[in-house]
């Protein structure tokens, strides 16, 4: 062939791909008005552990939607995951505060009509209209749990149970650390500052300047020559306790509950500093395939059963208000051990996931933006 | 048949593996040139099309790139050289020493672990070397202390080490078998020791399969971001770790294209200087 021939077969082919990538049209839907009958299948993308056969099981049996599960271990998974296909692959997913936003703002979601959701009336009141769900008075989503990032530690080798997060920053456990592989992880690092150096002027730990993230660097460069391995996915972080690889991270309770039930003595907690957390809804596809069986999975998991369920599995507390009952009846205590009881106090006590963006809370516009954490991330891990 | 005809058959037999190479090889070769000069949108994800020289500038001015490009290219040279320093006496014995039956014998016993999962062999690796692996197990049983390998440097070193070495010996077999007995013997009948036989006859007729086998070990190796992943731990990111979270993690292709181009012209150089040591010779 020859280099003319050559060239023109390359731009023919690029701007046939290119045509392709362009002309796939962005139509959002409109939300149902009703729920008609199920379409048969249900895709959902979701945190590991948040569509477990305990309660799929009789949601497929009873509304005859058979649910496909990919599950993810960070919000930015979630993100890319739910914007590859442009949005057609899933019908559900269960966003955390921080990936919301960016799936409003990326016309990824379409609105929910609340009107259909049978148990909103019973959601907390500050989980009904949220800002991260929630944008001028449009929902987004419902929300569904919400919980806390926890320390957790394995018992054999630490004796005297830490109540500080220095723990993950001490060099007396060098290698044996592991914290997750996750740009919101700096999160936990300024919280972490906020008490130790108030000199840096640290109020919110989603809202750092340069001069506060570049000392929240630092110190999590340090942190690196003394973690094992960042988990990506909380099966990892289980593997690594398990193997006795780490003796102590920053986890979820999930994996301290599956841990436990595996019979690797772990104990968790939450730190004197406090700790970030995430607040997750169940938000539906602008491109839904399955927008039928996507209510009837919404309403399904909002049900007070499926979230103590679901509150009891991964060590979270539920949103629907009247799931109480039946976490104590599932697990005597486990409504007041959960929160449950008397969430509003507790809930103002974490610093929930959200998106960085440009606006700090006082107004100012000096605040760093969720691309500048994911690159201040990759220097941390180098 | 006539010579018009015959040309045509040849043609027709050539579109098809032309035409898949041009539209899927090429056609995503392009994009990805052309998406590395784009940037993305942080808060909607999406791709804008303005072009840019940004990518490049934060690869080469941030130095967290250039440690990443440093260490990928670093362990891929001392995969490579463990592997000729691996691959030598099996490689002779194989080539030279033993009769036929032996040495398909042997040949196949090296090509058997290609025929089981990658993945499944990386994750062996870390059953040995984890802190409660055989390696640990076996050290404890001859009263050593316990090693920390697992989630290192150095088990990425091994591993890669381990994964690659049937891609070096085969070539350097292929090689020495070529080497005429004769030139050995003259070389012996003109008083050379046994050193400078090896030295001066075949060490270096052996260069071509060390080279090819080099291009598998150092530019495969390269590419790689499984085994940083399973079994590296913090500080082993490699460059394709950084590209396959740019893409499946932030969503920023344009990002991972530009690494990906320069990950891309670094094997072809590499690809060019083994050409020059004769890798792509027929043997």
């Amino acid at each position: 062939m020859n280099m003319k021939a050559y060239s023109t077969l390359l731009l023919a082919t690029c701007s046939a791909i290119l045509t392709t990538q362009l002309s796939t049209p962005a139509h959002a839907q409109a939300p149902l008005s009703a729920i008609g009958k199920g379409e048969g299948d249900l895709n959902v993308v979701a945190w590991e552990g948040y569509a477990d056969d305990a309660w799929v099981k009789p949601f497929e049996e009873t509304t005859g939607c058979k649910v496909h599960r990919k599950y993810v271990g960070s919000s930015d998974e979630m993100v890319a995951l739910t914007r590859m296909g442009g949005g057609k692959g899933f019908d559900v997913v269960s966003a955390s505060g921080d990936a919301s936003l960016r799936l409003i703002f990326g016309k990824t979601v379409q609105p929910v009509n609340t009107a259909l959701i049978t148990a909103f009336d019973d959601v907390m009141p500050e989980l009904k209209a949220p800002g991260f769900n929630t944008v001028k008075d449009v929902h987004y989503g419902v929300s569904y749990e919400w919980g806390p990032n926890v320390l957790m530690w394995n018992t054999k080798d630490i004796t005297t149970a830490p109540t500080s997060w220095s723990v993950i920053y001490d060099k007396a456990y060098a290698g044996v650390i592991t914290v997750p592989d996750n740009p919101i992880q700096i999160a936990d690092a300024a919280l972490y500052l906020s008490h130790t150096k108030p000199e840096l002027g640290i109020t919110d730990p989603y809202e750092l300047t340069q001069t506060q993230m570049d000392a929240v660097v630092a110190l999590l460069k340090e942190q690196r020559a003394l973690v094992k391995k960042y988990w990506a996915l909380a099966s990892d972080e289980v593997d690594l306790f398990k193997s006795g690889d780490a003796h102590v991270g920053a986890a979820w309770p999930y994996q301290a509950n599956t841990l436990r039930a595996a019979g690797v003595p772990v104990q968790d907690t939450i730190p004197t500093e406090g700790a970030t957390g995430w607040a997750d809804s169940w938000m539906i596809s602008a491109h839904a395939q399955h927008p039928n069986c996507a209510y009837l999975w919404i309403n399904h998991v909002m049900t007070p059963k499926v979230q103590a369920q679901q509150a009891l599995s991964f060590g979270e507390t539920p949103a629907n208000t009247k799931a109480c009952a039946e976490m104590d009846a599932l697990q005597p205590g486990s409504c007041k051990q959960y929160h449950a009881d008397a969430s509003p106090a507790y809930f103002s006590s974490i610093k929930f996931w959200k998106t960085p963006v440009h606006q700090c809370g006082n107004g100012q516009n000096t605040c760093l933006d969720y691309s500048a954490w994911q690159r201040a991330w990759q220097q941390v891990k180098q | 048949m006539t010579p018009g005809r015959k040309l045509l058959g040849h043609i027709a037999l050539l579109v098809p593996p032309f035409g898949w190479l041009g539209v899927f090889y090429l056609g995503s070769l392009s994009v990805l040139l052309l998406s590395a000069f784009w940037q993305v949108d942080a808060m909607s994800g999406e791709i804008v099309r303005d072009w840019t020289w940004e990518n490049f500038r934060i690869l080469f001015s941030d130095t967290t790139y250039t440690v990443i490009a440093r260490r990928t290219t670093g362990i891929a040279i001392l995969v490579t050289i463990t592997d000729i320093i691996l691959a030598w006496p099996l490689a002779w014995v194989i080539a030279r020493k033993v009769g036929p039956r032996l040495k398909l014998t042997l040949l196949v016993l090296v090509a058997l672990p290609l025929w089981s999962s990658m993945l499944a062999r990386i994750y062996a690796w870390r059953l040995i070397l984890g802190h409660d692996g055989v390696l640990n197990w076996g050290l404890r049983l001859v009263g050593l202390p316990d090693q920390n390998v697992a989630f290192t440097n150095i088990a990425l070193w091994i591993v890669f080490s381990y994964l690659w070495l049937p891609f070096m010996l085969m070539p350097m077999v292929a090689a020495l078998e070529r080497i005429p007995a004769s030139l050995l013997d003259a070389a012996g009948d003109q008083g050379a020791t046994p050193w400078q036989v090896f030295r001066t006859v075949v060490f270096p007729l052996a260069i071509p399969g060390m080279a090819a086998g080099s291009v598998f070990t150092f530019a495969v190796t390269q590419g790689d971001y499984v085994a940083p992943m399973l079994v590296g731990g913090a500080g082993s990111e490699f460059i394709g770790n950084v590209v396959y979270s740019n893409v499946g993690v932030s969503g920023n292709v344009p990002f991972a294209a530009a690494f990906s181009l320069i990950l891309l012209a670094m094997v072809a150089a590499y690809m060019l200087l083994a050409r020059r040591f004769g890798a792509f010779d027929a043997q």
